[in-house]
């Protein structure tokens, strides 16, 4: 457009319209081209369209189930920061536990969100959000299971009986050796 | 791998015990230490020298000490031991303190100004006798020298270097001898006693070589009675065995001359049975009746003048030469709330040296004995200075008329102690007498503040350590949070009971208890125990808390019982009762009534039981618990322990519904051909314990048997009953049971062989520690037992005790027989012991350390830890994690662990604990001769800031910050706007 108008500053010596008639039936005037077949454009087109979504529903549904397998990788990473935090309780393996236990909770907080992008009528989501919400619990268990391990959950019973007071005794006696 | 075994060390050492020392500059913020000497006996002035004056005295605790005589502190102080008895002291040569101990077996000398001992001779002779120690200026082959009368042996001692220069035997067996003269100027000895209490005998001694010059006897119808007084270098006085005549018998020249006189002629009511008081007045002497002291003078050859009789209670002086010829005594009368002190030259009764009336606080009681002194004033007339001992032991100085000093000398012999709060702090009570204003605390936290940022001079330095010391905080009459500040309620020996104040050991009151003196129908009263009569908290709060001092009248079990009762703000004894039973034991109820009065019984030498406080409201209280309380006795020499329930009232021929008959349960008879009862260990009433779980690794668990009627008992062989080395090991063992005093079932049987006493122990949750000598290892253990529930380990499921489906709280009964099973270990210790305690915390949560008080009278303290009956050579990962310490074979010392620091507390006897409110301290009090107290914390103060914790840094930090906070925010706002204009 810019163009057009440096040349008009220029003074015009000739123009084309490149208005596309072709559409209104009325200004059907100019007939045709030969091998033109205005009816196969149209049919063209669609298929292109066509195309051009499939490819974009498949691709929004591999992406879909790439998104929901993501979190293995972080799976395999917590694990191997686990192991290497080792069984005592200290900052290190305090920290890792509850970020194992953060992120799955996190994650699955925010499952529809990340789905979104993914959101279509022909995509069919709910596997990869199956596999997703599966694959964080799993890392929660890991989290658990690594609370457990650290001795953090009161899963045994001397965490119930440990702040339990002395039974109180029926009898009492006192006494010794006579003063 | 390296790593883990880094990690593995790291946090061994860290699970080791804290250091729990002090810094040098901590020492007297928390602790305070009080020096004493106990009651004196004889006392002896030296102020003929310029330089200090001071006394030297022995006491009934046999320690020597001199003191200053202006201040009356200790200069120096000897504790010469329980079996060494102080039988004279003089001072020789006027730089030796001369010390006759051990029955007249050990003489020492003592450098005066500094304590230190410059001789000591051991005198032995054919017999046990009297022993008596006389000063001369003798000179016998160039050396001064003592006479010394001992072990039946009279012995001359150079006073330079304790040789024994001469000895002389007196082997007769019947003769006792009662005096040793010199007469001064002569060079002869008198040594005058009594053969088979009939005959008179004199022996006239060369002093120079110890040769007999001559010896005289004669008889008398009557029988002799104990003293003899001396009257004059050749007479002396004595009574007959009926006291009702008196003999002055004279030996001049060796020939003895008596007189008798029926004492009812001097006298015109007959005065029942008399005693000669000693002294040594020249030309007087004393008798003593019921009702009066008389004095009686002798004039000429025999002729006796009574010069004056008093009914007062009259204390009498030795002699004391005041200048060429002349003796002077002094004399001691009460009248009323004062004393009059009376100084006499001995050859004239009816003029006074001197005369005074000083004031004298009743809670002394009378006085016991009196010591003087005499000084030249400025206008060449004598001045006299008395010291006095009074019926509470303290001592003090009487010059010019006034009291010069006084030290309470009645606290080193502390019988038992207890602890009472302090008024809680309300408005209307005033305690702005100790209050600092405002000016003042800002001072001081800048004078910290100064101290922390390091900008303090020398002198900030001393102003701030003496501000900590005297914080008027700690010695506050209130209560205060961390329940730091109490009373230590102590009764001694001589029937005083003392409220000291724990932030800085002052006495707040002390008061002579009424129910412990001496009267018509109490004779010898003795004080037995104290205990908590009313501890108001919860409802009862406008009453004064109370204590209870129990006392019997005579040494016998069967006498009749004395109970007072003492308000422990006051002092003041608001009941006293004369009971009609005596007291054989005394056991506190875990019961109180409605104003939080204790219910307390009383069992008597009958096995009668006896309920106090005798009121219908206690009766209704003990009725609903009648059937639950349970006693035992312990009889130490049958080697008995018995336990009896109670029975209904009283069969005897009162009807007093507060009396129980005793009805014997069990009974646990040792034989007594191999095991007799040495020592007996129970719970303290008061502890308290969290939890009943034991943790153990792999987060299993052990229930702990925990019951407060829990009695240790430790028996050893009869033969090895006595000092450690007189059996061979195989002839020695010792035994120690557990026994549970309810049903008599012992828990637990355990002997060690080749063991002996003296055993001390102490018990607390489910364990009991206990020291003995192991005669095998030539060396002392310490032997801990843990006792577990087995019967209740078998409450794994956790989800029952999620849900609480479980009995682990529900009542226990004694009768249910809980399967019990021990677990013990024994490890070498180095030091004997004298005391042990454990710590004592206000929940039981903090973990507990041993306080022990070692053989050098310091008292250590030792982590329960390192007496864990699961310690093993080599713990698993899982028990290092859980605190167990390898084991050793022996329990380390840790230096820095002695809380009494640097200072010794003399004669050690116990080690009480307390409670304070902060669950992580316990308050300690030692006590001997001397008395100390400090704060402990066995887990250090994990719930308090420390006491230097500077608030005034902490302010300024936080206003900085807000400060820089309200800045960067102004300067962030205008760059931001800046930002937008542009």
């Amino acid at each position: 457009m810019e163009k057009g108008k440096g040349i008009m500053g220029s003074g015009r010596r000739w123009a084309v319209h490149f208005s596309d008639n072709s559409t209104a039936p009325s200004s059907r005037d100019i007939p045709d081209p030969p091998g033109f077949a205005r009816a196969s454009v149209d049919q063209d087109d669609s298929t292109v369209s066509r195309q051009k979504k499939d490819a974009e529903s498949n691709w929004k549904s591999q992406k879909a189930w790439e998104v929901a397998q993501a979190p293995f990788k972080n799976l395999l990473m917590m694990g191997f920061m686990m192991w290497m935090a080792g069984n005592t309780v200290h900052l290190f393996s305090i920290g890792i536990t509850f970020s194992a236990l953060w992120q799955p909770i996190s994650a699955l907080q925010g499952v529809g969100k990340v789905f979104e992008p993914y959101k279509d009528n022909k995509v069919d989501l709910l596997g990869p959000k199956l596999l997703f919400i599966a694959l964080n619990l799993g890392g929660l268990a890991l989290g658990v299971w690594k609370l457990n391990t650290l001795g953090l959950l009161p899963t045994h019973a001397s965490d119930w009986v440990s702040s339990l007071p002395p039974a109180q005794e029926v009898e009492y006696s006192g006494g010794g050796i006579p003063l | 791998m390296a790593i883990m075994s880094f990690i593995f060390v790291f946090f061994f050492f860290s699970s080791l015990q804290p250091i729990l020392s002090l810094y040098e500059d901590q020492v007297g913020l928390m602790d305070w230490h009080q020096q004493y000497i106990g009651k004196v006996k004889q006392a002896v002035f030296h102020t003929h020298k310029t330089g200090r004056k001071r006394v030297v005295a022995s006491t009934e605790q046999n320690i020597i000490a001199t003191l200053d005589l202006r201040s009356g502190e200790i200069f120096w102080r000897h504790v010469l031991g329980p079996n060494d008895v102080v039988d004279g002291i003089d001072i020789a040569l006027g730089k030796y303190v001369i010390t006759l101990s051990s029955g007249g077996s050990i003489l020492r000398a003592w450098n005066l100004p500094d304590g230190q001992m410059v001789w000591e001779s051991s005198l032995h002779g054919p017999k046990h006798s009297k022993s008596l120690l006389l000063t001369t200026n003798l000179i016998i082959e160039k050396d001064n020298s003592l006479i010394v009368f001992s072990n039946g042996r009279l012995n001359a001692v150079s006073c330079i270097d304790g040789e024994v220069l001469w000895k002389k035997d007196f082997e007769e067996e019947s003769l006792e001898v009662q005096q040793v003269i010199q007469p001064p100027g002569s060079d002869f000895i008198y040594v005058v006693g009594f053969a088979a209490s009939s005959q008179f005998e004199t022996y006239k001694i060369n002093a120079k070589n110890g040769e007999l010059l001559k010896h005289e006897s004669t008889a008398f119808s009557g029988r002799f009675s104990g003293e003899v007084s001396l009257v004059s270098s050749e007479t002396v006085a004595a009574l007959d065995s009926t006291g009702s005549i008196l003999l002055t018998i004279s030996f001049h020249n060796g020939k003895i001359s008596s007189q008798q006189t029926p004492v009812s002629n001097l006298l015109e009511d007959s005065p029942g049975l008399a005693v000669i008081i000693h002294s040594s007045v020249t030309g007087i002497f004393a008798i003593k009746t019921d009702a009066a002291t008389i004095f009686i003078r002798v004039i000429g050859e025999g002729k006796l003048e009574v010069v004056e009789k008093t009914n007062h209670e009259t204390v009498v002086s030795d002699a004391l030469t005041i200048s060429e010829g002349q003796q002077a005594f002094a004399l001691v009368q009460h009248a009323g709330s004062n004393i009059h002190l009376t100084v006499k030259p001995a050859h004239d009764w009816d003029s006074n040296l001197l005369k005074e009336s000083i004031k004298m606080d009743q809670q002394r009681g009378f006085v016991h004995k009196v010591f003087i002194n005499n000084y030249i004033r400025t206008d060449r007339s004598h001045g006299f200075r008395a010291l006095i001992v009074m019926e509470d032991h303290s001592l003090l100085l009487l010059q010019q008329g006034a009291i010069v000093w006084s030290r309470e000398d009645g606290l080193a012999s502390i019988i038992d102690v207890t602890t009472s709060e302090l008024p809680v702090e309300k408005a209307g009570v005033s305690v702005a007498k100790v209050e600092l204003n405002l000016f003042e605390w800002l001072k001081g936290h800048v004078l910290k503040l100064k101290g922390t940022l390091m900008l303090a001079t020398p002198e900030d330095i001393a102003a701030i350590q003496y501000m900590r010391l005297k914080s008027s905080e700690k010695s506050k009459m209130t209560r205060d949070h961390n329940g730091f500040r109490k009373l230590l309620i102590a009764l001694t020996r001589a029937g005083k009971l003392f409220a000291l104040h724990t932030g800085d050991g002052r006495i707040v009151w002390s008061h002579l208890l009424q129910s412990l003196h001496k009267s018509e129908s109490c004779r010898q009263p003795i004080g037995l125990n104290l205990h908590q009569w009313q501890v108001p908290h919860h409802h009862a709060l406008d009453e004064n808390p109370s204590v209870l001092v129990v006392g019997r009248c005579g040494p016998s079990s069967d006498a009749l019982g004395v109970l007072s009762l003492v308000d422990s703000y006051t002092g003041k004894e608001f009941s006293s009762l004369r009971l009609v039973h005596s007291v054989a034991q005394v056991i506190p109820l875990p019961y109180t009534d409605s104003t939080e009065q204790r219910l307390h019984l009383l069992i008597d030498a009958d096995k009668h039981a006896h309920l106090y406080p005798k009121t219908p409201e206690a009766i209704d209280i003990f009725q609903s618990e009648f059937s639950n309380v349970y006693w035992y006795s312990v009889d130490d020499d049958n080697g008995i322990i018995k336990g009896y329930a109670l029975k209904t009232k009283c069969s005897g021929n009162v009807a007093d519904e507060f009396c129980f008959d005793s009805r014997e349960l069990w009974s646990i008879v040792l034989p007594s051909e191999s095991e007799k009862i040495i020592t007996t260990a129970t719970r303290k009433l008061n502890e308290a314990v969290h939890t009943q779980a034991k943790l153990i690794a792999d987060q299993d668990v052990m229930y702990k048997y925990i019951s407060s009627n829990l009695l240790f008992v430790a028996t050893v062989a009869p033969k090895a009953s006595g000092e450690i080395g007189s059996v061979t090991p195989e002839e020695s063992w010792l035994v120690v049971y557990l026994i549970d005093t309810v049903t008599g079932r012992v828990l637990h049987r355990m002997t060690h062989h080749g063991s002996q006493g003296p055993v001390q122990a102490v018990l607390s949750e489910n364990w009991v520690v206990y020291h003995y000598f192991n005669l095998r290892a030539h060396r002392y253990e310490m032997s801990v037992i843990e006792i577990y529930d087995q019967s209740r380990a078998d409450n794994k499921d956790v989800w029952k005790l999620v849900v609480g489906n479980h009995n682990l709280t529900s009542p226990v009964s004694s009768y249910s027989r809980a399967e019990v099973i021990t677990k013990s270990q024994s490890y070498f210790f180095t030091h004997s012991l004298k005391a042990i305690a454990v710590t004592l915390t206000v929940k039981g949560i903090t973990s507990k350390q041993l306080l022990i008080g070692t053989i050098g009278d310091q008292v250590l303290a030792l982590d329960k830890r390192f007496l864990d009956p699961r310690r093993s050579v080599n713990p698993t990962q899982a028990e290092r994690e859980e605190g167990i310490i390898p084991l050793t074979d022996s329990l380390p010392i840790i230096p820095q662990s002695y809380i009494t620091h640097s200072l010794r507390v003399e004669g050690l006897q116990s080690i009480i604990t307390v409670a304070a409110k902060l669950e992580s301290t316990t308050l300690v009090f030692a006590h001997g001769l001397d008395l100390f107290f400090t704060h402990y914390a066995p887990s250090r103060t994990y719930d308090s800031l420390t006491e230097d914790f500077s608030y005034a840094l902490l302010l300024i930090t936080i206003v900085a910050l807000v400060a820089a906070i309200f800045v960067t925010w102004i300067l962030s706002q205008r760059k931001e706007l800046q930002d937008r204009w542009r």
